[in-house]
C-alpha cells in the first residue's frame, strides 16, 4: 500500500496553539492524488491524539502543495506546554504514513 | 536605460543559536548588499529580559559578539550593511557592543543605528486589552509580565537605513521586515505599494529561516536526499527592482535550493496564505510562483499584498509557574510493560504526595510521547524512556517529580537507566494587540 512519504514532504510549524502542517508533492504531477489524499476529515481524524480543535484546508495547486493549519494542537502552546516536542515539529512525519487514495 | 543591478540580500541566522560559519561565509564572498540575522523566538525578548534585570549591560542576543567578530571585517571592506534584530530587549547595549567589537578588530569607522521604541511594557501595565486566542485580558497577568514588546515594521527602519549606518540593531521587529526595510529603501518602493510590499514579505519569509530554505530540515534519506547538508550553506536573494527575486545559494556549499525546499519555508508557519497579517502589508502568498531557473536557483514572483493592519501584535512575556520532569529508560525484552509499570508507580507517587491534581504529562518515548497513543500502536520498541513532566506553582513541588523518577532505580522496575532530571523557570508567551497610536519608534546613531 502507498503512503504519503512515496510521493510527498511535510513540514510542520507553530502559531500560538495552532500547528500549521504543509505536505507537498515531490513531483507536481502527483497533486491530484495528494489533495484526494488529505481532506480536512481525514487529517483531522489522524492526528486525533493531538489535535483538540478544528483543521483548516488550503488547497495549492500550483505548488503542488496542500496546506493546514490545525487548532488547538500544541498543548496550550509552545512556551507552557508540558510536551515534549513543544513545537509540535514532529508533527509532520505522521502524516507520511496516511495511505494514499489512488482513485 | 541601463538594467538596473540585482540587490543582493542574504540571511546569517535562522535564530539565535544558529550555526556561523556560515554566516561567515556569505559575508566573505556573497558579494551582499545586506547581511540579515534573525534571532528573535517568541519568547526570547522575555528571557534577555531577565538577564538585563540581573546585568544592566547585558539582554541581547548571547552570540551578538562572536557574529560581529565573524562577519564584520569582510562586511566593512565590501561595504555590506548588518541588519539584525539581536537587540533583543537591550539594543542600546547591543549598539555599544558592536562598537566595542569594532574597535578590538581595528577598524577606522563604524557607524551602527540601533532602533527603539519595540518595549510597551509601561503601556500594557496601564491598559487592559484582550489577549489573543484567550478569554482573558492582560490584566490577568498582573504581577507576572516581564516583558512586551510590539512588533515593529519595516517604517521603524527607515530614519536607521537612512542615516548611512554600517549596522542596524532591533530589538522585536516582524521577521521578514528585517528584510523588506533595506529593498524599500534600496529601491524607493513605497510605504503603500502593497503588492511589491507582499513581494519583499515573501523574499523575506523564504529567507529568515535560514538554512531551512537551502536544504536544511527536510532531509528523509531515500526519500529527499541533501547533498552535504553538514556543509549547508545559508541563503540569499538576488532581487529586481520589481520585487522578483531568485533565492540561491554560494557555489561550493551543501545543501540544495530548489522548488520543493522553496515550497517548504513558504509555507512554513504560514496561516491562511491569502493573509499573511505584518505591520506593513497584508500579504497575500496565494499565487506565489516558484520556478527552478537552474541549479540551487528559484525565480520567486506573484506575492501581492492588501493595506496593513490598523494594529500592532505585541508579544507578552510573563511567569508561569515551573515545570519539573523526570526520565528514566528500560531496554530489551518487555522494556514496554516495564515503563508502563515504572509510570503507574510514578502516578501512586504523585497522588501520595498530593501533586496528582497537578498538569502533568506520563509518557513512553519512543511509544507515545510525541503523537499519542494511537498512531504506530502496532510497533513494537526495543527500548523506551519514561518522561513525566509536571506543571508546579512552587520550585519545590517541581523537584519532587526528577527526585521520585530517580527513585525508581533502587524503589522501581528492573533494569532502568540514565535518569535526568530538571526543573524549568517557566517564561511563556501570550499576545495582544496595540494601537499604533501607542507606539513611538525611535532611532539612536553610535559611532567609532
Amino acid at each position: 500500500m502507498k503512503t504519503v512519504r512515496d510521493i510527498a514532504f511535510a513540514r510542520s510549524g507553530d502559531k500560538g496553539n495552532r500547528a500549521t502542517l504543509s505536505v507537498i508533492a515531490r513531483d507536481p504531477a502527483d497533486y491530484p492524488v495528494l489533495a484526494r489524499t488529505l481532506s480536512a476529515e481525514r487529517v483531522q481524524a489522524w492526528y486525533r491524539d493531538s489535535v483538540r480543535g478544528a483543521v483548516e484546508r488550503y488547497p495549492l495547486p500550483h505548488l503542488g502543495a496542500v496546506h493546514f493549519v490545525m487548532h488547538e494542537a500544541l498543548a496550550g502552546g509552545v512556551t507552557r506546554s508540558l510536551a515534549l516536542d513543544a513545537h509540535g515539529k514532529s508533527l509532520s512525519s505522521a502524516i507520511l504514513d496516511l495511505p494514499l487514495e489512488e482513485h | 536605460m541601463p538594467r538596473m543591478k540585482a540587490f543582493r540580500i542574504g540571511s546569517g541566522a535562522g535564530y539565535s543559536g544558529d550555526r556561523i560559519d556560515p554566516a561567515r561565509d556569505l559575508a566573505e564572498r556573497g558579494a551582499l548588499d545586506v547581511l540579515v540575522f534573525e534571532c528573535l523566538a517568541e519568547r526570547t525578548i522575555a528571557l534577555a529580559q531577565l538577564r538585563r534585570s540581573q546585568d544592566p549591560r547585558g539582554g541581547y542576543d548571547p552570540l551578538l559578539e562572536e557574529r560581529m567578530r565573524a562577519v564584520l571585517p569582510a562586511c566593512v571592506r565590501q561595504g555590506t550593511r548588518i541588519v539584525t534584530n539581536m537587540g533583543a530587549a537591550h539594543p542600546l547595549a547591543a549598539g555599544q557592543a558592536v562598537l566595542r567589537v569594532a574597535r578590538e578588530l581595528g577598524l577606522p569607522r563604524l557607524r551602527v543605528a540601533v532602533v527603539l521604541g519595540d518595549d510597551v511594557l509601561p503601556w500594557m501595565q496601564t491598559h487592559d486589552v484582550p489577549l489573543l486566542d484567550s478569554h482573558e485580558t492582560v490584566r490577568s497577568l498582573d504581577g507576572r509580565l516581564v516583558s512586551a514588546n510590539a512588533y515593529l515594521g519595516a517604517d521603524a527602519l527607515m530614519p536607521a537605513l537612512q542615516s548611512g549606518a554600517d549596522v542596524v540593531i532591533t530589538g522585536r521587529v516582524a521577521d521578514p521586515a528585517l528584510f523588506l526595510a533595506p529593498l524599500m529603501q534600496h529601491f524607493g518602493w513605497a510605504a503603500d505599494d502593497w503588492s511589491r510590499l507582499g513581494q519583499g514579505i515573501v523574499i523575506g519569509h523564504l529567507l529568515e529561516c535560514a538554512a531551512q530554505v537551502s536544504g536544511g530540515y527536510i532531509a528523509d534519506p531515500g526519500q529527499v536526499d541533501v547533498p552535504a547538508l553538514e556543509e549547508v550553506g545559508f541563503p540569499l536573494a538576488e532581487v529586481a527592482p520589481d520585487g522578483t527575486a531568485v533565492i540561491t545559494k554560494l557555489p561550493g556549499t551543501g545543501g540544495r535550493v530548489d522548488r520543493l525546499t522553496c515550497t517548504a519555508q513558504l509555507l512554513y508557519e504560514l496561516e491562511d496564505p491569502q493573509r499573511y497579517l505584518q505591520p506593513d502589508v497584508v500579504a497575500d502568498f496565494s499565487h506565489v510562483q516558484l520556478r527552478e531557473a537552474g541549479p540551487d536557483r528559484v525565480q520567486v514572483q506573484g506575492a501581492s499584498g492588501m493595506a496593513r493592519p490598523e494594529q500592532l501584535k505585541v508579544t507578552l512575556g510573563y511567569r508561569d509557574g515551573f515545570i519539573g520532569e523526570g526520565q528514566i529508560s528500560y531496554a530489551g525484552p518487555g522494556a514496554r510493560a516495564r515503563g508502563e509499570l515504572a509510570l503507574n508507580i510514578l502516578q501512586h507517587r504523585l497522588q501520595c504526595l498530593g501533586l496528582g491534581e497537578l498538569e502533568q504529562r506520563a509518557e513512553l518515548i519512543g511509544v507515545n510521547a510525541l503523537h499519542g497513543p494511537r498512531l504506530g500502536a502496532d510497533r513494537e520498541p526495543y527500548e523506551v524512556r519514561v518522561r513525566l513532566a509536571v506543571r508546579a506553582a512552587t520550585r519545590t513541588q517541581a523537584e519532587r517529580v526528577g527526585q521520585e523518577v530517580e527513585a525508581l532505580y533502587l524503589n522501581g522496575p528492573a533494569g532502568g537507566g540514565g535518569v535526568t532530571q530538571s526543573v524549568r523557570d517557566v517564561v511563556a508567551a501570550a499576545s495582544a494587540l496595540i494601537p499604533r497610536s501607542a507606539v513611538t519608534p525611535a532611532c539612536q546613531v553610535l559611532e567609532l
